[in-house]
């Protein structure tokens, strides 16, 4: 597991704000189209779902399929009504799963 | 003229619509085929009103290996009323289906962007369900210089 996801979020926002999230993992999302030198297919291996979790509850997930560009990248929205931890989850076709954390206090 | 019965006229009419559909299917691409049952499938067989959908995409994408897309609906994001989920197929990709964004109230704006791949010049369609099961979509042409998906 190689790569750190990027993200960007606010640290701070006030209570009912609706925050904006950008997040970036770096990945060759490896379409199964594309043929080596020799002719020969290959495989897929692309990021096939992203989850964005905050205080343990469901905020957006995201069904990939290999149409997504490398080091997929997203940009949603979030509601905050109390401070708490924002977990992104990024599952891999091999089953790898990366996962990012980050705090916002909210007042 | 009053040979044409009502009944006949109207029954005429279908068999050329009829034909017409035909012809369009066979014209049309097998993806294009497929991503009308990725929709189907997505919608439950319910009908989509067009709108409140919108789509941002480049005109003409010089690079189909990363063309950003952006999708919104106008829609409330309450509890009782909101987007939950959004389906996103190209019509022209070797596979059509691009990406499925699941919302909720929590998500605060019914509103996704992310970067694609478009192997040639064709339509995105959006597909846009509410927890009330209403259904939107929209669709939009970009054109594409040179594909994405690698040979």
């Amino acid at each position: 597991m190689a790569e750190k996801p990027r993200l960007k979020i606010p640290k701070e926002a006030k209570k009912g704000d609706v925050i904006e999230i950008k997040t970036l993992l770096p990945h060759v999302m490896e379409s199964g189209q594309r043929k080596d030198k020799d002719g020969k297919p290959i495989p897929r291996k692309i990021i096939n779902k992203f989850a964005c979790e905050f205080n343990g509850k469901s905020v957006f997930t995201a069904n990939f399929e290999p149409a997504i560009a490398a080091n997929p990248y997203l940009q949603f929205h979030a509601k905050v009504d109390e401070s708490g931890t924002f977990k992104f989850t990024w599952t891999d076709d091999d089953g790898t799963v990366t996962t990012a954390e980050e705090k916002i206090t909210v007042s | 003229m009053r040979d044409l019965s009502r009944r006949e006229a109207l029954a005429l009419g279908a068999s050329g619509a009829a034909l017409t559909l035909a012809g369009l299917s066979t014209g049309a691409s097998a993806a294009a085929k497929e991503a009308a049952e990725q929709i189907a499938k997505f919608t439950g067989g319910k009908s989509a009103e067009k709108g409140k959908v919108s789509i941002e995409l480049p005109e003409i994408a010089e690079n189909g290996n990363t063309v950003p897309l952006s999708v919104s609906v106008d829609s409330p994001m309450t509890a009782e009323n909101y987007v939950s989920e959004i389906l996103v197929v190209a019509d022209g990709n070797p596979n059509p289906g691009v990406a499925t964004f699941h919302l909720s109230p929590l998500t605060g704006k019914a509103e996704a962007s992310t970067r694609i791949r478009l192997a040639t010049t064709q339509n995105i369609i959006v597909v846009a369900k509410t927890s009330k099961g209403e259904v939107f979509t929209n669709q939009k042409l970009v054109k594409v210089t040179i594909g994405g998906c690698g040979g």
